[in-house]
């Protein structure tokens, strides 16, 4: 079975096709919520706008059959804006819904900090988690974002510091996001889709 | 846990192929623009930067076809730009697989740009390039490639750049540039000190001092280079190592 990724009409899908290719994975992309059922994993990548990302699920239906894969278990992996459209809300389009996974609101970082926050920072490990294992705590990865879900406990398996402590890896039954671009983050990165990859095989 | 500085070759490309200028004028074959992608991805550069400087209209489809060749090469972000005009052109360079757009000529001629592209894409994706020329105090942006004066103040037009959405500026001295006399640190420290977005130091860098010395004096988040990496006068993995080695916060690993 396949790996769907989810294609809601922006974002750089061709960078975390490639990666997850390169780990041997198939990947499909979808538009369409009848190609959903039949997939063994989902990867919600995302780059750009809350507001734009959430209007582009639900102009495609794929609100609906994304809550429903989450209820049936099947694994999903938010990326970047993908994990922060796993959330209830966010600062950044106050009036939209996300896919409400997570009670929380998305908020903006500080003003205190520079922002957007680019560039590679390290994480602060919290609990164990599969989707770090064999990545050693000092190793960096690419982050490039203005807008953050704060560090929950319970969820937040690995969390980062720029203005607030922000969830950096989040992993809880079938859903697990980052908030890096793991796709960009060199050998670091990959070692986390191939930990995706192995957990759903 | 550290925000990393980052290190970034810069590929000039002029009809496939990479070229260096030296002050913006005079151009040398360097190479295959995806085969220096493959060597500096590997080298453990923190992103790359593809400017297309050729901007004739044959050049233009080529230059998508560079970037993604490049792209493909990468785990890395990619940056590419250089004679971007309109918001159709830059969601082309980032279909073609770059993570980041940049834009200066257009950017000057009508800001309006860089709004529309921040809603578009988001400012994360959103680069002003600045090229400067020293006046007295202060610097002056030029555009057309270095070529006309614009009679702004470089601090004021990333103020305003940022306020419309750039989420990062890229700044070149015009005066340093392909001179390998070392960054221009008193001009990213004051634009640094100015914006509140990560800044990427550009134009003279020749020693592994000039970085560190951009990292600490020049307060840049980035420093961009070409010619000395582009003629292995120096390694990535060298330079790196001699930064950490000073405490400079530096992605070692891969």
């Amino acid at each position: 079975m396949k790996i769907a990724i989810i294609d809601y009409g922006a974002g750089n899908l061709p960078s975390v096709e490639r990666a997850l290719r390169k780990l041997g994975a198939e990947t499909e992309r979808v538009t369409e919520p009848s190609q959903i059922s039949s997939m063994r994993a989902i990867v919600l990548p995302g780059v750009g706008h809350f507001g734009a990302f959430v209007a582009g699920l639900k102009e495609r239906g794929l609100t609906p059959s994304l809550r429903a894969a989450q209820k049936a278990g099947v694994p999903i992996l938010g990326i970047c804006l993908g994990l922060q459209a796993m959330f209830a809300s966010s600062e950044e389009a106050p009036g939209d819904s996300g896919l409400g996974f997570f009670p929380e609101q998305v908020r903006a970082l500080p003003k205190n900090v520079k922002s957007p926050h680019i560039g590679w920072n390290q994480l602060r490990h919290m609990q164990s988690s599969s989707l770090l294992r064999d990545v050693p705590h000092d190793a960096y990865f690419y982050f490039a974002h203005s807008y953050a879900a704060p560090a929950l406990n319970g969820e937040t398996v690995a969390a980062c510091d720029h203005g607030f402590s922000f969830a950096a890896v989040i992993e809880k039954d079938n859903l697990c996001a980052v908030q890096f671009h793991p796709e960009k983050s060199g050998e670091s990165g990959a070692r986390v889709l191939r930990n995706f990859l192995d957990s759903v095989s | 846990m550290t925000l990393a500085r980052r290190v970034i070759p810069c590929l000039d490309v002029d009809a496939g192929r990479v070229v260096k200028g030296i002050e913006f004028e005079g151009l040398r074959d360097m190479g295959n623009p995806a085969e220096l992608a493959a060597r500096y991805n590997q080298e453990g550069a923190d992103e790359l930067v593809v400017l297309d400087i050729s901007a004739s209209v044959q050049g233009r489809a080529t230059f998508l076809d560079t970037i993604h060749r490049v792209s493909e090469q990468l785990n890395i972000p990619l940056t590419a730009g250089g004679g971007i005009r309109k918001m159709e052109e830059g969601r082309a360079v980032l279909r073609a697989g770059a993570d980041k757009v940049t834009v200066n000529t257009a950017a000057v001629e009508r800001p309006d740009l860089i709004s529309a592209l921040a809603q578009q894409f988001g400012s994360q994706a959103v680069v002003l390039s600045i090229d400067v020329k020293r006046k007295g105090d202060a610097w002056e942006p030029y555009v057309r490639g270095g070529r006309d004066a614009t009679g702004l103040d470089a601090a004021e037009w990333a103020a305003e750049a940022v306020s419309r959405g750039a989420g990062e500026i890229l700044l070149t001295s015009i005066d340093r540039d392909g001179t390998c006399s070392g960054f221009d640190c008193e001009l990213t420290a004051k634009i640094a000190a100015t914006v509140p977005v990560p800044v990427i130091a550009s134009g003279g860098a020749n020693t592994f001092e000039d970085f560190l010395a951009v990292f600490t004096d020049g307060c840049a988040d980035a420093g961009l280079a070409a010619s000395i990496f582009h003629q292995q006068t120096h390694s990535i993995a060298e330079l790196k190592k001699f930064l950490a080695a000073r405490n400079v916060p530096i992605r070692l690993s891969r």
